[in-house]
């Protein structure tokens, strides 16, 4: 199966890279998947979400990522993220909360911790 | 013990009582250092990347975005200082802000209006001493940034910018132009503190080189990719600019915090020196202090003997 360079960077230091046969994220304009081959493209992700690399081994990593945009380019993928967390790394609990407190609120600040706090839980698997 | 020895003895023991702390602050400056050049590597790709993302985004001379344009006469001047926390690092944060002064003046005489942004207590305390206004500051992280600390102050910033001077009335006033002033990582023993601007982006030098340099790889390899872009190549440029901004103000402070630790390990390296050159200077006296106390004894035993035995044959 083709393969492709996948790379997840965030501000401070490298997240993931290596083989991936998949990336599937969503953009501001939807749900997206690149293959290998896939058409150049720059993307801004939407706030919220994960993104999810199915490596060539077939395990599929989850990263909660925090503004973020997606490049395809013909040598390979690159996400950049602000800041960005593996599924491992999300303490699932404490995102619970976040959420709870972050509640419905529609302030700049609150809505970005839901954000983060959402985008923790689904990369975690978590039904939210 | 005479009383000059016993001063010198003091002196001995206290410097060297000095000497260890400079020591292990040079150690520590010292491994500071390594950890902040891989922090430095480290957040390397990211900004790469974005660049490079700019770079294919900015081709398309047509767009327009104040940050990256910018205005056609910017009245106000933002210029963000990067300076330490602590002391004792040699001219570190003394260089940063002589080089921010040099800036202010100059952006006074081409008729505009410098904004100040402060990183580090020791900018802080310079223009609160002098009573300059700053219009930001922040403190607490200059040795060790982390990308959360230093969203406070890229976020004020970059909302300044987007506000520009031409900001309604009552609202505060934002900027137009942004500067960073920073000490540059040369080497080990070289830090230069330096001013680039950083907005608008087109004005930038590195954007610059990332815009030609994208042009100059499509001339050789016949026409680039043409890529898509979700959303709208504005909304996205809207996006992607302020999230470039930021990249350039954490990589300066990046680069600040390991020319800070090298300034800093440099100054205890030769304060350590010193401290080693004032034992030996103490101990020669100390020496001397002692021979002659022995000296003056043996001359007072032998006066004293004389003066008996002379004593004696009198009688």
């Amino acid at each position: 199966m083709a393969t492709m360079q996948v790379e997840l960077v965030s501000v401070e230091r490298p997240i993931w890279s290596g083989e991936a046969t998949a990336v599937y994220a969503r953009t501001s304009e939807g749900e997206i998947g690149v293959l290998p081959g896939h058409a150049p493209l720059l993307g801004a992700l939407a706030p919220g979400w994960l993104v999810r690399i199915q490596q060539a081994d077939g395990v599929e990593q989850r990263i909660a990522v925090h503004g973020g945009f997606l490049s395809v380019r013909e040598d390979g993928v690159s996400v950049l993220a602000e800041m960005a967390e593996s599924a491992d790394e999300i303490d699932v609990a404490r995102a619970h909360a976040a959420l709870e407190r972050s509640g419905s609120g529609s302030g700049e600040g609150t809505v970005a911790a839901r954000d983060r706090a959402l985008a923790r839980l689904r990369a975690a698997g978590e039904q939210v | 013990m005479g009383a000059q020895l016993r001063v010198y003895r003091r002196q001995i023991k206290s410097t060297q009582s000095t000497q260890k702390i400079t020591k292990a602050m040079e150690l520590i400056a010292a491994s500071r250092i390594v950890k902040a050049q891989n922090r430095v590597n480290a957040a390397r790709p990211y900004a790469d990347e974005l660049t490079r993302a700019l770079g294919a985004l900015g081709k398309d001379t047509s767009l327009k975005h104040p940050l990256l344009t910018g205005l056609a006469e910017p009245k106000r001047t933002g210029i963000l200082v990067v300076t330490s926390d602590r002391g004792l690092a040699g001219g570190y944060s003394a260089n940063a802000l002589k080089k921010a002064n040099e800036l202010a003046a100059q952006v006074r005489a081409d008729g505009k209006e410098p904004v100040l942004y402060v990183i580090g207590r020791k900018g802080v305390g310079f223009y609160r001493f002098r009573q300059i206004p700053v219009a930001g500051s922040w403190t607490g992280f200059s040795e060790q940034p982390k990308f959360l600390d230093a969203r406070d102050a890229t976020e004020t910033v970059v909302s300044a910018l987007q506000a520009t001077s031409e900001a309604e009335s009552g609202e505060a006033a934002g900027i137009d132009e942004l500067y960073v002033v920073y000490t540059r990582f040369e080497s080990m023993v070289t830090q230069t503190p330096v001013a680039v601007q950083v907005a608008p982006v087109r004005a930038s030098q590195d954007a610059i080189e990332a815009l030609e340099g994208t042009e100059a790889s499509e001339d050789s390899d016949g026409p680039g990719p043409s890529y898509d872009f979700e959303p709208e190549p504005e909304e996205l440029l809207g996006a992607l600019l302020p999230r470039y901004i930021s990249a350039r103000i954490f990589s300066a402070l990046l680069e600040s915090a390991a020319s800070e630790s090298a300034a800093r390990r440099r100054a205890m390296k030769s304060a350590s020196d010193n401290a080693s050159d004032l034992i030996k200077t103490y101990t020669r006296l100390a020496n001397q202090a002692r021979q002659a106390e022995i000296t003056q004894e043996i001359s007072e035993i032998v006066g004293g003997a004389d003066a008996l035995a002379a004593a004696g044959s009198d009688q």
